[in-house]
Formats: structure tokens, sequence, C-alpha cells
């Protein structure tokens, strides 16, 4: 009988990059189709662009820096990237916003800190930000959910108004946005926060269309997607449980307490669960492995501190939707983060009990 | 003229003071948003640092080393007031748009340093080329900086080089391409560390491929290392 001696790790995951990556972006697909029927079809030529920029840029970078081109860019991380910004971004914005971010996000944020594995940001989320900043008004532009748009938008629409800043038909972008009324749409939470600022209260503002039941239209349904996607992963055990459950549970405990104490000016807990980007940050952005913490009790931690960001800049910050912002300052925070929660290496004695 | 040559060289690109010493980073990367603003900074630094260095250099004989420092930014400080107002009196409007940066000269650690590198240990002359040549690298760096964020931001060159050089400059206005939206980045601080790290890239590029010509000229035999790795 022989004994074979080999050095650790001697538990395997058969599971690679690339296998890992696909199932990721596979598990969005639930939220990509919701979004496809209930918000129209920009969101796949999107994809598509996002998609295509990606990989051109990452094999170009790769050719300068002389490293293999075809076996990574079969590791689908550049995929999963596109993917990620593809979705976040408004569906029916103008073509050169998803090619400028996309090139971002893999030359600048991926590929100069020394490609996957090795950068400090997260890629999708650093070049959200670049895009919000440099162009507001375009990655504001989000068409209300089809339900709502006074003019029926076709496959071929989203192509016209994304190549040409006008539907096939000659509407522009603006002239979409508004309902039947005329009255310009945005998002529930940038039409809260508008209406707050005015003065209403929660309730009067809940009673415009955008909103239903608890959070709005159409952004339910897509919420649901995101976590029933993320749910999967997490059976999967692709992603670990910690990090959604403390962004989900911080801003749920958060928002529970200040709408207790201000009810006329904080929206409930389930609204901001069920608003904007929160299950996709949760499940899909806030959990990438590489700028993430990497230790269990900072898992818990990053995953706090996102949500307690979120919580802040949505009511008292300046944007409407904050994920962007909040997963890159907790990115920051990493290391430190890291640092604190070592886990005892097995066989010494925890740091309390050494003084 | 060696020394005039050698001087040159560094004050230019070896030793430049925005790419590789990293000095005065703070109004660089701040008032490099057009290149009006570049070119306006860039000037009123050349002549600082010129007065500086011939006056360090002229006293430097009779300053007890101990109390040089005050000595030094008395001198610079002094240099930077006139700059001001005579910035106040002539281009006004630049004055307005450049605003703190210009007392912020002071502070600015290129013109220290060469002051207390190398004016204090020379000749008047010497100390002078330096200067120059020091200033006109800072400048550049300034300028390329100013003209890459001024195309990206706004599609011009030389928008409102006017305040700076009279009216005439107005036809210096050169507008690239005309966008509807502006890419704001460039214009934000972020887009200032992006595009100087950029730069510094861009040179650590033509150095590495200067180096590997040489070495090539010279037919220089790399030396096989038999004996592990280099540590």
């Amino acid at each position: 009988m022989s004994f074979k001696i080999a050095s650790s790790p001697h538990q395997h995951n058969q599971r690679s990059t690339a296998h890992i990556m696909r199932l990721v972006a596979l598990a969005c697909l639930p939220g990509i189709a919701v979004q496809a029927v209930l918000f129209g079809y920009g969101v796949l030529i999107q994809l598509v662009l996002a998609i295509v920029t990606a990989w051109l840029s990452e094999a170009l970078i790769l050719k300068l820096r002389g490293k293999p081109v075809l076996s990574r860019l079969k590791d689908n991380s550049a995929l999963l990237t596109a993917v990620l910004l593809a979705i976040a971004i408004p569906p029916y914005a103008p073509w050169w916003i998803i090619v400028i971010g996309t090139a971002f996000a893999i030359i600048m944020v991926k590929q100069l800190y020394g490609g996957l594995g090795n950068n400090l940001f997260n890629p999708a989320m650093a070049a959200y930000v670049l895009l919000l900043v440099s162009f507001p008004l375009q990655m504001t532009q989000w068409l209300p959910p089809l339900s709502l748009q006074s003019v029926d938008l076709t496959p071929l629409d989203a192509v016209c108004s994304i190549f040409t800043h006008y539907s096939c038909s000659g509407f522009s972008l603006p002239q979409l946005q508004a309902n039947i009324d005329g009255i310009t749409m945005a998002t529930p939470l940038d039409t809260l926060r508008t209406d707050l600022s005015r003065g209403l209260t929660l309730d009067e503002s809940l009673n415009r269309p955008v909103f239903f039941a608890f959070a709005g239209t159409g952004w339910l349904w897509l919420n649901l997607a995101y976590l029933a996607g993320g749910l999967l992963l997490i059976q999967q055990k692709i992603i670990s449980w910690r990090i959604p459950l403390a962004v989900i549970a911080s801003l749920f405990v958060l928002s529970a307490i200040a709408t207790l104490a201000a009810p006329d000016t904080i929206a409930g807990p389930l609204f901001h669960l069920f608003s904007g980007g929160t299950m996709l940050a949760a499940f899909f952005i806030a959990t990438d492995p590489v700028s993430a913490s990497t230790t269990n009790k900072g898992r818990l931690v990053y995953g706090a501190l996102i949500g307690l960001l979120v919580f802040l800049i949505r009511n008292f910050g300046g944007y409407p939707d904050a994920y962007a912002f909040a997963v890159l300052l907790a990115n920051m925070a990493v290391p430190l983060i890291d640092y604190y929660t070592r886990p005892r290496t097995y066989g010494h004695r925890p740091r309390s009990e050494l003084k | 003229m060696s020394q005039f040559k050698e001087l040159t060289l560094q004050g230019l690109w070896k030793n430049n003071p925005g790419l590789v010493q990293l000095l005065g980073l703070c109004p660089l990367l701040a008032v490099t948003a057009t290149v009006t603003n570049a070119l306006g900074l860039g000037a009123a630094t050349l002549l600082v640092l010129l007065g500086s260095n011939i006056a360090v250099s002229l006293v430097r004989n009779h300053v007890a080393s101990e109390i040089r420092i005050p000595v030094f930014v008395l001198i610079i400080a002094s240099l930077v007031t006139a700059v001001q107002l005579l910035m106040n009196a002539y281009t006004y409007d630049l004055y307005l748009s450049l605003g703190i940066f210009i007392p912020l000269i002071v502070t600015n650690c290129a013109i220290i340093g060469r002051a207390e590198a190398f004016a204090s240990k020379n000749p008047v002359l010497p100390s002078a080329i330096d200067a120059i040549m020091m200033g006109l690298g800072f400048m550049l760096v300034l300028l390329v900086l100013g003209a890459m964020r001024e195309v990206l931001g706004q599609g011009t060159l030389f928008d409102g080089a006017d305040l700076l050089l009279g009216d005439w400059a107005k036809a210096l206005r050169v507008e690239v391409f005309h966008a509807d939206s502006h890419f704001l980045l460039a214009m934000l601080p972020p887009g200032a560390f992006l595009g100087m790290g950029l730069l510094i890239a861009l040179k650590n590029v033509i150095d590495n491929k200067l180096k590997q010509r040489q070495a090539v000229e010279k037919g220089s035999i790399a030396r096989a290392r038999v004996t592990g790795a280099a540590q």
C-alpha cells in the first residue's frame, strides 16, 4: 500500500474559474429576462455591445502585455464584468456609454492592476462610477416599465434609440420617458427622492403610477428575479451566504429603525430591499471573489458596511441609488477588514489568549 | 558646453520634476484642466524658479547652513508675491481662474528642491540654466496633461488663451471635435490622476525602449545566471 505525500491543499474543488464565472453569468439570466420583458429589449443590445467590447479590449491588452490571449479570454471573467455593467446601466443609454464603460473596466480597472485576481476594485462598479460621474444625464435616463409607457417600443426601436438617440418612429428618450399624461417618469428611487425634496410625504409620493405595492412597478419583479438567481448561486456554493445576508440585513435593520423614527420621509425596509439594484448588488456584485473580503467574519463586516453606506447615500446623499459607490468604498476597506478578521491558524491559540 | 547639455537633459527628461521627481503634484494635478491654465501656472513657476535659483546661488557662501532653509523660503516667498502681483496686474482673469494655486507656488517642492539640491552648491550660471530647464520640464508636463484633459473634457485646445496672452490669442482656440456631452471625468481630479499615471507609464516605456536599443548597439552580453533565482 502506497502513501502519497503531497503538500496542502488536500481538498480540491473541481470547479475552474471559467466554470464559476459562467455559472454566475447564467444566474443573471432570470433578471435579464425580466428586464427585457418588462423594460424593453435595450438590455439585450447593451449586453452584446458590452461583451464584444470586453473581449476586444481584454485581447488587446493581453497581447500588449505579452500574455496568452485565448486561455485568459476563456476564463469568462471579462464576460462577467461586461454582463454586470450592461445590466446596471440604463437599457436605452447611447451605445458609446457602454463601450467606454466596458473598455475602462477591463483596461484600467482590471488589466492595469495586473489582470484577474489583482484588481483592487470591482471593475464593473468602478466603470459604473466613471460613467455616472462623467455622463450624469445619460446615466439617469431610465425608461419606465413598458406597461406605463405611452409609446409602444419594439425590439427594433431599442436598436434605433441606442445607436441614433431616437427610436425608429422618431421619439427622443425624454419623450419616451413620459407617460400618457406627458409627465416624465424616473425610477422609483429617483421619483421618491424628488418628491421628498419637494416637501411631499412618503405616502403622497407612493401613490404615483411608478410605484406598485411596496416597491416600484417592474422593479419588484426585477429584484425578485435576481434574488432567485442569487439563491441558486448560494445553493450551488458558488458564493458564500455571508455577504448577501449582511448587505440585506444591515439595509433592512437600518431602514426599519429609520422609518419608525421618521415615517414620513424615509421609506420602509421592503421598499429599500426591492428597489434599485439591491438584489443584483447583494448577490452578484458585492460577492466578487477578487475585490470582496475573504474571511468569514470579514465578509459579514464588508456586507454590513455596504448596507450602511447604501442606506446613508440613498436617504441623505446626493444620488438616488448608491451600490456602485458603496461597493467601491467597501473595496477600499477590504485590506483593513481582512487584517483584523484573520482566522485563527489551526494549532495556534487565538490572539486574545496570547497576552 | 557638456554641462549645459547635461543640465538640459536632466531637466527636460531624465530628472523631470513632474514625471520623475513627482514634485509639485498638487498644482500639477489641480490646474491642468485646460492648456491655458497649465501655461499660466507653468510660466509663473518657471519665473519663480529662475529667480530663486539665481538668488540662492548668489548668497550660497554667505548663509550659514543651519538657517539656509528659512532663508530659501523667504527668497521664494518674496518672488512668489512679486509674480502674484504681476499676474494680478496684467492677466487678471487668469489670476482669478488660477486662484489659490499662485500663492501656493511657495510650497511647490520642485522650487525649494532645486534651491537645496543644486543652486546652493553651484555658481550662478549653471544654477540659472538648471532653473530654466527644470522649469521648462515642469511646464511641458503641465502642458501635455492640460492638452490631454482639455481635448477629452471639452473637445477644445487653448480655450481662453486670450486671458493669458491678450486678445489676439482668441484665434488660437482650436475645436478638435464637438460633442454634446462632455467627458466630465477628464476635467475632474480623478482624470488628472489617471492622465498623470498614463504619462509616467509612457515615459517608462520610452526609457525602456531606448535602453534596449542602446544595449543592442553596444552589443553587450547579458550574464547568464547559473545559480538560483535573482533575489
